[in-house]
C-alpha cells in the first residue's frame, strides 16, 4: 500500500507538471486554503486511479463504493467501519495525533464538525469548488457544514425532525395528533390516564433531542464566533422548551425507558411507547428494529411551539469530510461529491437514507414513494417539507462532542431528582463553560 | 472488573515454600456423610451461576420478533437456534467466522506466547539467582496497578509509530505479558523441580537451555496449562485495547465484532440485530468452556498443586 | 510472610543466566507497560488545549487531580464497592470452596465447574446478560412484578445502580476465587484433620482453627486480586451506561473518568495524571491489605 501510494504521489506529480496552473495541486499541501483544484485535475486523478480509505459507519455507503469503484476502475475505495459516532471520533483524532493511518475521508456528523474544523484537521472543500453546491443542500445541513466561510465537508444525510406516532394507540384512546407541544402535554396526560403502562414517549435525557428542541424553539443557546464562545440556556426559546418539558417529567409522563435500548425498540413496538420525535432517518431503523409493528406507525410534522407557526429543526446527520492529513485528496473528493451530491445519493435514497440535497428532496418519485410500513403513507412529503422549515442561525459548540458526552451528568440529573429542568441545564452550562475555558477558548457566561 | 489487558494479578510468592506436591485427598479415610441440606445451600450458589447462562442458551433460539414477545427464561413458540447460527455465521459475507479465525489466532499466538513468556520467567525467578530479581517482580506489580484504559492511548500512539496499529501484531503483543501468569510458574516452578534433578542434569554436562526444556519444562506441564488456560481467557475477552488498536473489521476478535453488532442498532439506518448478538455471544463461549471442561483435569491439579498456599 | 521475598533460589551464586530466562518476559513487559507508563509520566507533565496546543505545566495536572472532587467522589465509590462487594464475593466463594472441600456435597465435581463456568463470559457479554435481567419492563424484574404482582425497585436506578454493578462483578468472579480457595483448601495436610477428629473437634472448629489459618495466603492473595478489581472498575458501568446514563455518570469510577476525560474530552495529559494517582492509590491499599492480612494470627 505505501509502495501504491507514492506511486500514485508521483503519478500526481505529473499531473501537476502538466496542468498549466502551477498551482493546481495544491490541494494535497497543508496550507491550500487559497488554492483551487479544478474538475480537470479531479478528472485525471481519476482516470491514474488509486486507493481511498474512507471511515463511515454508514451502511449505505458500500454500495455507492462498489458502484464507484465500477465507474472508475482505477480507484480502489477502501471503506472502513472504523467505530460509531464516538468510537471513530477518538480513532480519529488517535490517528492525527500520530500522525499515521489518518483516513482519507471520514464521516463526521454535523455536531461533532466545529471541532475538527476549528483546529484545521480536516481540509476546506472551497478549494474544490464545494461552494458551488451550496444551493443543492437544504439549509439545515449546508449550514452546519459551514465554519466561517470555510466549507468543511458535505452533507451526506440529514434528519429534517417528525413526530413518529403509533395510530393504533392514538385510534384506540381516540387522541387527536397533537399540533403543538401543550396539545402534546394533554395527549399525554390522556394516554397515561387511559394506559398507566403507555407513555407519549421515552427520555431519560438526550442531548441531541434537548438540543434539536432547543432550535426549533428559536433558542440559541451557543454562539460562537471563531474561538470566542458564549452558553446561555436562558433565552426565551429555552424558556419554551423547559416550561412544557418539566411538565412531563413532573407528571411522569415520559417513559424512562433509555434510547436505542432493546427495551426500547420493545417499547416501540408494543405500544407503550407512543410517538417519537426525531430525524428522518428513523424509519429504516423502525423497518429492521420494530418489525412487529409494522402499519401501526405515522409521521406527523413537529409540534409547533406557538400555534400556527411551521418551524422545524434538525436532528442527526452526518457529513463526509477530508482529514488534512489524508492522501489521494482529489479523489478522496471526487468520491465524496459523487457519493453525497451525484449517482450516489440515489443509491443510497434506495437502500433507506435520507438526503439532505434539495433535488431529492423534492423530486416526485421521492415525495411520491410510499411507506409499506407507515400504512402506505407518503412520508416523504412530511420530511421534506420539514427540511424547508429549519432555522438556519443554530450553532453547535466548537466542542460539542465532550459537551454532548456530559449532558446526562448534568442534565440528568432533572429525570431522576427533584432538580429542575432549568438547574440541569444551567449545569450543563456551568460544565461546558469549564471546558471551554480549560481548552483555551474565551467564553462568556 | 477490568481483566482487559490481561490478568491483573498481583501477590508475594511465599518465603520458603514446602516442596511437597500432594497428590489430593483421595485416599481419605472415612468418607464423610454427604448432606442434603448443604447440598441445597450451595445450590442456591449454583443458580445463580447458571441462571443467566441459561438465560442466554434460550434466548438464543428466539427470533428477533420472538425475543421482543416471549418470557426471557422460556422456550418462543418459533425454535429458531440453528436458523440463528445459521445466519450469524452469514451475516455481513460471514465476517462472525473471520472474528472467530482471528480470536483463535490470537489465542493461539498471544496466550500460547504469554504461557511460554510466563514459563520461562517463572523458571527463572524460581531457580536462578540473578541480579535485580527482586526489582523485576516489584515492577511488574507497580506498572499492574495502573489502570490500562489510561495506557491504551500512549500505547496507541508508540505501536503507532512502530506501524503495528490495524495489525494482528497490535492485539498479540500487549496479550503476551501476563503478570499473574508468571506469578503462577514462580510458585509452581519452585515446587514442581527438585533441585537435585537440576543439578544432576548440570553434572551430566547439560546445557541450561536443555536442563530446561528436558528436565524442566516435563514437571511444569500441569502449571503450565493452568497458566494457559488464564492467559486464553484473558486474550478470548479482551476487548478494550483491540477497541482501540484496530479500525479494519476484518482483524476484530470476537468480543469487537459483537459489540460492533450490538452497537448498529444505535445509529441511524444500522440494522438492529439483537438475536444474531445473543446468538454469537453464545458462539463466543461455547469454546471456552468447551476448553475448560476438557482440560479441567489438568489444570486443576496445575492451580492446587503451585499457586496459592503458604 | 511479608512482602517481595522471592524464594529460596538454588544457587547462591548471582548470575547472570536467570536473565537468560526471564529476558523475553522483561522485554516484552518494557515494551506493553514500562513504555506507556514512562510516557504517561511525561504526558502527564503537559497541557494540551484545542486553542492554544501543548505547554508543560510541571505538576499542576497532579495538583488538579488532588482537588478534583469529581474523581475523589469516584474513588469514595470504588472504595464503597470495595468494602461491600468484595467481602461479599469473596465470602460465598469461601463458604462454596468449603462446602464442596468438605465432601458432603452430593455432586461436587458438578459445583465446581459450573459455579467456574460464569469468569469464561467476557465481561461484555456478561454486562449486556445482566442488563437485560435488570429490565423493570421486559427484563427478569418486570416478568417478576409481573407475575407477583410486586413492585420491584429498579435496580438501574441511582441509588441501586452499585449494587447491580456489584452483583454483576460477584457472579463473574465469584467462581474464580471459589477455584482458588478450593485449590488451597485440597493440599492443606490431611494429618491435620485426622489430629482434630480425634482431638473431637467438630466440623466448624476445624474450618475455623485448621483450614482458615492454612489458606490464609489464598484469602490474602484473593483479596489483594479483588482490591485491583474494584479500584479498576470500568467494563460493568461502561455498557451499563448505555442503559441507565443518569444514574452512571461520566465520571462514576476513576477508570471510566480517566477514559471519559481521554475519549470525550481529548484532555489526555490530565487523564494520564489521574490514571497514575489512581495507581499509586491503589498500590499503597493493595500493598496495606497485604501487610495486615499476612501479619495477622501469623
Amino acid at each position: 500500500m505505501p509502495k501504491h501510494s507514492r506511486r500514485l504521489l508521483r503519478g500526481l506529480g505529473l499531473v501537476c507538471a502538466l496542468a498549466l496552473g502551477a498551482t493546481a495541486c495544491g490541494g494535497s499541501d497543508d496550507d491550500s486554503g487559497d488554492k483551487k483544484v479544478g474538475s480537470s485535475d479531479i478528472q485525471s486523478a481519476l482516470k491514474k486511479g488509486g486507493t481511498v480509505t474512507v471511515w463511515a459507519w454508514e451502511p449505505t455507503l458500500k454500495q455507492v463504493a462498489a458502484d464507484f469503484e465500477k465507474k472508475y476502475p482505477k480507484v480502489d475505495i477502501k471503506l472502513v467501519n472504523a467505530g460509531t459516532n464516538n468510537d471513530q471520533y477518538k480513532a480519529l483524532s488517535n490517528a492525527i495525533s500520530a500522525k499515521k493511518g489518518v483516513p482519507d475521508v471520514a464521516q463526521i456528523e454535523y455536531y461533532a464538525l466545529g471541532q475538527y474544523a476549528l483546529t484545521k484537521q480536516i481540509t476546506d472543500l472551497k478549494a474544490y469548488g464545494a461552494e458551488k453546491l451550496a444551493s443543492s443542500y437544504s439549509p439545515g445541513p449546508w449550514n452546519s457544514v459551514k465554519s466561517g466561510d470555510g466549507v468543511y465537508g458535505l452533507p451526506m444525510d440529514s434528519g429534517p425532525m417528525a413526530l413518529f406516532y403509533n395510530k393504533k394507540v392514538f385510534d384506540k384512546y381516540k387522541i387527536a395528533v397533537p399540533t403543538t407541544w401543550d396539545e402534546y402535554v394533554e395527549a399525554a396526560r390522556t394516554l397515561h390516564k387511559a394506559d398507566p403502562k403507555a407513555y407519549i414517549t421515552s427520555d431519560v435525557g438526550d442531548a441531541g433531542l434537548t438540543t434539536s428542541l432547543l432550535w426549533q424553539a428559536g433558542s440559541h443557546p451557543y454562539k460562537v464566533d471563531g474561538t470566542k464562545v458564549g452558553i446561555d440556556f436562558t433565552d426565551a426559546g429555552a424558556k419554551k422548551y423547559t416550561d412544557t418539558w418539566q411538565q412531563l417529567i413532573d407528571e411522569k409522563l415520559v417513559s424512562p425507558v433509555t434510547g436505542w435500548t432493546d427495551d426500547w425498540y420493545k417499547g416501540l413496538g408494543d405500544g407503550t411507547i407512543a410517538t417519537l420525535p426525531t430525524g428522518a432517518w428513523m424509519p429504516a431503523n423502525f423497518a429492521s428494529g420494530v418489525k412487529g409493528a409494522s402499519g401501526d406507525w405515522r409521521v406527523a410534522p413537529m409540534p409547533q411551539w406557538e400555534k400556527g407557526a411551521n418551524a422545524s429543526s434538525e436532528n442527526g446527520g452526518s457529513s463526509l469530510a477530508l482529514p488534512e492529513l489524508g492522501k489521494n485528496k482529489e479523489l478522496a473528493y471526487a468520491f465524496v461529491e459523487y457519493a453525497n451530491s451525484g449517482a450516489g445519493v440515489q443509491t443510497r435514497i434506495k437502500n433507506g437514507a435520507f438526503p439532505a440535497t434539495t433535488k431529492d428532496l423534492n423530486s416526485p418519485s421521492f415525495q411520491n414513494t410510499e411507506f409499506p410500513y407507515f400504512g402506505g403513507q407518503k412520508a416523504n412529503k412530511i420530511f421534506a417539507e420539514s427540511a424547508k422549515s429549519v432555522p438556519t442561525d443554530w450553532k453547535y459548540l466548537p466542542y460539542q462532542v465532550y459537551a454532548n458526552s456530559i449532558f446526562n451528568d448534568t442534565v440528568g440529573k432533572a429525570y431522576v431528582s427533584s432538580t429542575k429542568l432549568t438547574a440541569g441545564l444551567k449545569s450543563w452550562q456551568d460544565a461546558s463553560v469549564k471546558y471551554g475555558t480549560e481548552q483555551g477558548f474565551t467564553v462568556e457566561k | 472488573m477490568t481483566t482487559t489487558t490481561g490478568s491483573v494479578r498481583n501477590t508475594a510468592p511465599p518465603k520458603s515454600p514446602a516442596p511437597r506436591l500432594r497428590s489430593p485427598r483421595a485416599a481419605r479415610p472415612g468418607r464423610p456423610r454427604r448432606s442434603v441440606l448443604l447440598t441445597v445451600l450451595t445450590g442456591v450458589v449454583l443458580v445463580y451461576s447458571l441462571l443467566p447462562l441459561v438465560w442466554l442458551l434460550i434466548s438464543a433460539t428466539k427470533s428477533q420478533q420472538g425475543l421482543a414477545r416471549s418470557f426471557g427464561l422460556w422456550f418462543d413458540r418459533d425454535f429458531d437456534l440453528w436458523h440463528n447460527i445459521g445466519t450469524t455465521f452469514t451475516y455481513q459475507d460471514g465476517v462472525f467466522g473471520r472474528w472467530l479465525l482471528n480470536t483463535l489466532l490470537y489465542v493461539v499466538v498471544g496466550a500460547g506466547g504469554a504461557t511460554f513468556l510466563a514459563v520461562l520467567g517463572g523458571y527463572a525467578l524460581a531457580k536462578f539467582a540473578f541480579p535485580g530479581k527482586r526489582a523485576v517482580f516489584a515492577v511488574v506489580i507497580g506498572a499492574v496497578a495502573v489502570p490500562g484504559t489510561a495506557l491504551a492511548v500512549p500505547t496507541f500512539l508508540m505501536f503507532s509509530k512502530m506501524g503495528l496499529t490495524d495489525t494482528p501484531w497490535a492485539v498479540i503483543i500487549p496479550s503476551l505479558i501476563s503478570p499473574f501468569g508468571l506469578y503462577l510458574m514462580w510458585v509452581f516452578a519452585t515446587e514442581a523441580i527438585p533441585t537435585e534433578l537440576m543439578e544432576a542434569a548440570r553434572i551430566d554436562g547439560a546445557s541450561e537451555l536443555r536442563t530446561f526444556f528436558q528436565v524442566a519444562l516435563p514437571l511444569l506441564a500441569p502449571g503450565t496449562v493452568t497458566v494457559l488456560l488464564f492467559t486464553m481467557v484473558a486474550t478470548w475477552n479482551n476487548y478494550f485495547l483491540p477497541l482501540i488498536m484496530l479500525k479494519d473489521p476484518d482483524w476484530y476478535p470476537l468480543t469487537l465484532g459483537l459489540d460492533s453488532w450490538n452497537k448498529q442498532a444505535q445509529t441511524a439506518g444500522g440494522e438492529a440485530i439483537p438475536h444474531l448478538v445473543l446468538t454469537g455471544s453464545l458462539l463466543t463461549i461455547v469454546p471456552l468452556i468447551a476448553a475448560f471442561l476438557l482440560l479441567q483435569k489438568y489444570w486443576q491439579s496445575g492451580l492446587s498443586a503451585g499457586s496459592v498456599k503458604e | 510472610m511479608t512482602t517481595l521475598q522471592p524464594p529460596v533460589a538454588v544457587r547462591r551464586r548471582r548470575s547472570w543466566t536467570g536473565w537468560g530466562f526471564i529476558g523475553p518476559f522483561v522485554l516484552v513487559f518494557a515494551l506493553v507497560f514500562l513504555a506507556p507508563l514512562a510516557y504517561s509520566v511525561y504526558l502527564s507533565l503537559f497541557r494540551t488545549q484545542l486553542i492554544g496546543g501543548t505547554t508543560f505545566v510541571g505538576l499542576d495536572n497532579y495538583q488538579q487531580a488532588l482537588q478534583d472532587s469529581q474523581f475523589w467522589e469516584g474513588v469514595a465509590r470504588v472504595g464503597l464497592f470495595l468494602l461491600i462487594q468484595v467481602p461479599i464475593m469473596l465470602g460465598i466463594a469461601l463458604l462454596v470452596a468449603l462446602a464442596i472441600d468438605s465432601g458432603r456435597l452430593y455432586g461436587k465435581d458438578f459445583f465446581r465447574i459450573t459455579v467456574f463456568l460464569p469468569y469464561a463470559v467476557p465481561a461484555v457479554v456478561a454486562t449486556l446478560m445482566w442488563g437485560f435481567m435488570y429490565g423493570t419492563r421486559y427484563g427478569l424484574v418486570g416478568d417478576l412484578d409481573d407475575a407477583l404482582g410486586t413492585k420491584l425497585p429498579d435496580p438501574l436506578s441511582a441509588d441501586l445502580v452499585l449494587a447491580s454493578i456489584g452483583n454483576i462483578v460477584t457472579w463473574e468472579f465469584v467462581g474464580y476465587n471459589m477455584l482458588i480457595f478450593f485449590a488451597a483448601l485440597r493440599v492443606v495436610p490431611h494429618s491435620l484433620y485426622e489430629a482434630a477428629e480425634i482431638d473431637g473437634a467438630g466440623q466448624w472448629r476445624v474450618i475455623t482453627a485448621i483450614k482458615l489459618p492454612a489458606i490464609r495466603g489464598a484469602l490474602v492473595i484473593a483479596t489483594i486480586f479483588s482490591v485491583i478489581g474494584s479500584f479498576q472498575l470500568f467494563n460493568e458501568p461502561a455498557i451499563l451506561q448505555k442503559l441507565a446514563p443518569n444514574a452512571i455518570t461520566t465520571d462514576y469510577t476513576p477508570n471510566f473518568y480517566t477514559y471519559s476525560l481521554s475519549f470525550a474530552g481529548q484532555q489526555q495529559n490530565y487523564s494520564a495524571t489521574v490514571a497514575i494517582v489512581m495507581g499509586v492509590i491503589t498500590m499503597i491499599v493493595a500493598y496495606v491489605v497485604q501487610l495486615r492480612g499476612m501479619r495477622k494470627g501469623a
